[in-house]
């Protein structure tokens, strides 16, 4: 919509940024943005104006602001991934899939927060500190809350927007920009996707560039999509996607940009209800959303069944292993030498190595390099790592089975439950609450299949809910179709944000009570 | 089953960082047991798999040179340097043994 309203002209592309610039100043308090480019942003939307005026749009998204994950390298911006290992690196280069929004003309506006080195599922753990999720400042979620009896400051009712690329989908959530990019490699973009309100979507591994961004896990990293409706989350794909000669990982079929249709037609498919993901801790209220979810799609005329994933539950502990040794294989060139924080210890390398990453890393990033590590060691090479390589491949079969068996699509939760308030969250460590949070969202990146939230109702608190769709290897546009098509007929409600004004004064006065984690 | 000191040292050496306090040595603990419920599946006859696109051919480009002389971009990022040259302080000294090394597992 917005484009269409920058190709008459109702909207000028430097007044879009402007009021963009705005809202991020006055949403300051959400932390939702590490670096804003200011600068380059007002350039970028200049420029765009130029070719407006011309007649010339480079294509639906010039002059269109979007957010970036502070993991993906950003030319001349500096790009810390929320570590102190990162501060102050300016990236020399952009991120293949950067360079492509921008060469559509996008026009950058920060980059924004995530746990540190997208290791977390609650955008809690990096060190410029927890990002709040915009709906704690909704009506909706205010009018449910129960009022406290002490005169306990509000804003310390604040829920997280789950991670780790809770910085992007809270800026998505809260109008600061019309698209962001994430990282999803265990459930990261659709995880805060869900619990913001917005379409997170997971591409096929191998689909995207992962030229520039800062590996997790090199076997399943994807960039991830966010945006406020499933139309406009299929053009940014359609803009991301395709072979690049500068990551091998992805694949040479040709990609075709896709449109979807007005009308889907959903009644000749095939709808998956894995059965193992009625997992224990599922909230009674999302199992009945997904209950009715699947009747919408029967009286839709599709084909529902029940089907089976058998490995389901390991699929987070073969996660766990696989992440946390790769990780430490990835974290290994944070080395102090070439870019990035570096010790003034001066006595050898190695201590030189061993202070910067002691100083550099945090808690959970230096708790899964030693987890990984150990995997790896001789002695447990081939009972962890080796054994974890054979049960994904038993999970990756699981898919391949029910695919094959002519099912289309698979209908799942997303997430155990609404957002929970960041008090509660940190009671329990990272490692436990990744365990628990990614238990939807994982086996899609253990198989590299293409996945989707989709925000489908509010919750007793006022908060969003979503569900989540996975496709096909590759059928990107079979699974958006679906998405669009169940985004019709839930019509997800708008997120009502109170004046943010007010809240910009009584804020102020709790951050600096507050301690940056 | 503990893991044991001379394990957790060998740990901190091999990835150089530090497990800090009892807490970093107990998550790791955790981790381990957690890990341990891979046993319960049956993985007789099973491939590892390293990767989804494992039935594809990983690309390969011709061995021609089309990007670099980039060496200030890339050096500006350095803290410590001396013309074109990364400067890393003496190799070959290994890390100092458990016993005269400032770590949290000395108490162990």
């Amino acid at each position: 919509q917005v484009s269409a309203a920058l190709k008459e002209g109702h909207v000028t592309p430097t007044e879009l940024c402007q009021r963009c610039l705005a809202l991020i100043k006055s949403t300051k308090f959400l932390n939702a943005y590490i670096t804003v480019a200011e600068e380059t942003a007002l350039k970028q939307a200049e420029e765009s104006e130029k070719r407006y005026k011309r007649g010339q749009p480079l294509g639906v998204l010039d002059g269109i602001p979007v957010a970036v994950k502070d993991n993906f390298n950003t030319a001349g911006i500096e790009t810390t991934c929320a570590s102190n290992m990162l501060k102050g690196y300016i990236s020399p280069y952009n991120a293949t899939v950067v360079q492509k929004l921008l060469d559509q003309g996008a026009v950058l506006l920060g980059k924004t927060n995530l746990d540190e080195f997208a290791m977390g599922s609650g955008s809690t753990d990096g060190v410029f500190g927890p990002v709040r999720n915009p709906w704690s400042y909704s009506r909706q979620y205010k009018e449910k809350s129960v009022p406290k009896p002490r005169s306990v400051d509000e804003e310390s009712n604040w829920v997280i927007t789950g991670g780790s690329s809770g910085g992007s989908a809270a800026a998505v959530s809260s109008f600061t920009c019309f698209a962001a990019l994430g990282s999803d490699t265990g459930g990261s973009t659709r995880n805060p996707a869900a619990h913001c309100g917005v379409v997170g979507l997971k591409p096929t591994y191998g689909l995207i560039s992962r030229h520039g961004l800062i590996p997790l896990v090199n076997s399943m990293d994807v960039p991830g999509i966010l945006t406020r409706c499933v139309d406009d989350a299929a053009v940014v794909l359609g803009s991301l996607a395709g072979h690049d000669p500068k990551d091998s990982t992805t694949v040479q079929d040709n990609f075709k940009p896709f449109e979807l249709p007005n009308l889907p037609d959903v009644s000749k498919l095939s709808i998956g209800i894995p059965k193992e993901y009625h997992a224990p801790g599922l909230s009674s209220e999302i199992l009945a959303l997904w209950s009715k979810a699947a009747d919408l799609f029967k009286n839709a005329g599709a084909k529902v069944i029940e089907v089976s994933l058998p490995h389901t539950r390991y699929s987070i502990v073969c996660y766990h292993v696989l992440c946390t040794a790769e990780v430490a294989s990835n974290m290994a060139r944070f080395d102090g030498l070439e870019y990035g924080h570096r010790s003034d210890m001066n006595n050898s390398t190695e201590s030189m190595y061993a202070a910067t990453r002691r100083e550099g890393f945090n808690d959970v990033v230096r708790g899964r390099i030693l987890s990984g590590n150990y995997f790896l060691l001789k002695q447990n090479y081939e009972n962890y790592f080796i054994k974890a390589q054979k049960v994904r491949r038993l999970i990756a079969n699981d898919f391949l089975k029910v695919f094959g068996s002519g099912v289309d699509i698979l209908l799942t939760p997303t997430t155990l439950s609404d957002a929970v308030p960041y008090t509660e969250f940190i009671k329990e460590d990272n490692r436990t609450r990744s365990a628990q949070d990614d238990i939807f969202t994982q086996a899609a990146n253990m198989a590299g299949l293409p996945a989707i939230n989709v925000p489908t109702a509010l919750s007793e608190r006022g908060l969003p809910v979503g569900l989540q769709f996975i496709g096909r290897s590759f059928q990107e546009k079979q699974l958006l179709t679906v998405a669009k098509w169940f985004e019709k007929q839930v019509k997800f409600p708008m997120i009502q944000l109170e004046e943010v004004k007010r809240h910009n004064h009584d804020v102020f006065q709790h951050e600096k009570s507050a301690s940056f984690s | 089953q503990k893991v044991t000191v001379e394990v957790l040292d060998h740990l901190e050496h091999l990835a150089l960082v530090d497990f800090r306090d009892a807490e970093g040595v107990e998550r790791l603990q955790k981790a381990i047991r957690f890990a341990d419920q891979l046993r319960e599946v049956n993985t007789d006859g099973v491939e590892p798999m390293d990767s989804v696109l494992e039935d594809r051919c990983l690309y390969l480009r011709e061995d021609d040179v089309t990007e670099g002389n980039c060496t200030n971009e890339l050096l500006k990022n350095a803290r410590e340097k001396v013309e074109e040259y990364f400067v890393a302080p003496p190799g070959n000294i290994p890390l100092p043994k458990l016993e005269e090394r400032e770590t949290f597992l000395q108490g162990s």
